[in-house]
């Protein structure tokens, strides 16, 4: 037996200095990738839910089908969804971000919907008394109102993105993931537990982030926080955030 | 539409469905691993809900776990573990990884469903003499378990997606397919391994609608 290395890297411990120094720019680009997938996929996501959701809560019968379409999509599971993808995209960046655009639909437009559904109807008749239209009373009153609600499917959505990314490493555009993968053939052990544990960072400070979007952004909840909140969406709107989405 | 129909060859062909990588024997590597986890997940995390539901303790805890799970990748946990001597007995990195990520739903939804159920009929309850026990087994429970059994629900189609993740690190089950499927740059098996998980977790999830739909009337949820 010979007497352990000094080198960090050689011994192949879990935690290591000279990993961080010297693989400072392969951690760095890894970061980004990771951010730019995550943002990407969560912001079509919103782009394309807001719509739906607001047309399924004017159309009573659209609300069923487009319900049902998401959560189909949301039990494909991540490596399927994007290996059936696979003959649309091609190995790319676009196919992880497609595959996870697909799922934060599921998540975007329950809660959005949900929180569409919470605002009372005394409000919107105030609201149309005053003579407020219909795309006026949209986007100055329910729009708003529902916000709490969407933004907590909005933190439920980037927070499974940023985990769902690593799946994408199958296709080589994981990100963090890409790392991942690669220390688990060759059993460097630095380069995984730093790479999961960065993971977890950035889904964590998203999550801390849209937090502090949300407070600033909807400032009458702070003022009115002391009365209890009234109306048939709320309970369901909290279930959804707490456990009955799927990450 | 090429990849379609090549997929269905591939999906057809008896060859593919016998032998140990065959899809067969696939499907049953997925089933055990799913069952066995949902089976391990449950005796874990539905007694502590319960009994935290019922106490109305913890509830904290039980939402923060849920959410600190979504923040965790599963692959992530998967290799880390596959590192550790855990690595050294077979399936046990999976079942240990896919046992974390269960746990979260079924926790959560148990407790919530526990401390939504009328305060009112609690009262009745205690103030007939029940003790708390009995109270847990024979009013509070019935009520919540359709809450329950979404978590259950929840967790059972989730594991049935994310066992495909152990192919990556090496494992068994239907992901084996897929990723076979990378290596030999085979769309169509692929595509048919994909499509072979998507069916399945579809059938677990109509497998609670119908006996959700079969229950006794107490135990299906409102609508």
């Amino acid at each position: 037996m010979t007497a352990p290395p000094h080198d960090c890297l050689a011994r192949n411990d879990w935690i290591c200095g000279a990993y961080l120094s010297t693989r400072r720019h392969i951690l760095l680009d890894a970061v980004v990738q990771h951010l730019r997938l995550t943002a990407l996929s969560v912001l079509i996501g919103l782009v394309v839910a807001v719509p739906l959701a607001v047309l399924a809560r004017r159309w009573r019968w659209a609300a069923g089908p487009v319900l049902a379409v998401t959560t189909v999509l949301y039990t494909i599971p991540s490596l399927a969804m994007f290996s059936l993808l696979l003959p649309l995209y091609g190995l790319s960046a676009t196919l992880v971000v497609a595959g996870l655009v697909l799922y934060s639909l599921t998540l975007l437009v329950r809660n959005i919907l949900a929180g569409l559904r919470a605002v009372p109807e005394e409000t919107r008749q105030a609201a149309r008394g005053l003579g407020y239209g219909p795309v006026r009373l949209l986007l100055t009153v329910e729009l708003p109102l529902a916000l709490p609600a969407a933004m907590a499917g909005l933190r439920i959505a980037t927070v499974s993105a940023v985990s769902l990314v690593t799946v994408g490493a199958i296709v080589g555009f994981g990100g963090l993931g890409n790392l991942i993968y690669a220390g688990m053939n060759t059993y460097f052990k630095a380069q995984v537990l730093t790479a999961s544990v960065l993971c977890v960072l950035i889904a964590v400070a998203a999550d801390v982030l849209l937090l502090g979007v949300q407070w600033l952004i909807t400032p009458w909840t702070r003022a009115g926080r002391a009365r209890a909140p009234t109306g048939r969406g709320r309970p369901r709107t909290r279930l959804l955030g707490a456990g009955a989405g799927r990450g | 539409m090429s990849t379609l129909t090549a997929s269905w060859h591939w999906l057809t062909d008896p060859a593919h469905w016998s032998g140990d990588d065959g899809i067969r024997s696939r499907l049953l590597q997925h089933l055990v691993l799913t069952v066995v986890c949902l089976a391990a997940s449950c005796v874990i995390a539905l007694p502590l809900a319960l009994v935290l539901g019922h106490l109305g303790k913890g509830g904290a805890l039980a939402v923060n776990i849920s959410n600190a799970g979504r923040a965790v990748p599963t692959f992530a946990v998967l290799v880390l573990l596959l590192l550790t001597p855990v690595g050294r007995w077979g399936e046990g990195p999976t079942v240990v990884a896919l046992v974390l990520f269960a746990v979260p739903p079924l926790l959560t939804n148990a407790y919530v469903g526990m401390r939504e159920v009328d305060r009112g009929i609690v009262q009745a309850a205690r103030g007939m003499g029940m003790t708390g026990r009995q109270m847990l087994l024979h009013v509070e429970l019935p009520l919540a378990l359709p809450l329950v059994m979404t978590g259950v629900r929840i967790a059972a189609v989730q594991l049935v997606a994310t066992a495909t993740i152990a192919a990556l690190a090496g494992g068994g089950g239907l992901g084996r397919i897929i990723t076979a499927g990378f290596n030999l740059a085979s769309t169509p098996q692929v595509v048919a391994g994909a499509v072979l998980v998507a069916v399945f977790a579809l059938i677990v999830e109509a497998v609670f609608a119908i006996a959700e739909r079969l229950a006794p009337r107490w135990a299906r949820g409102p609508g």
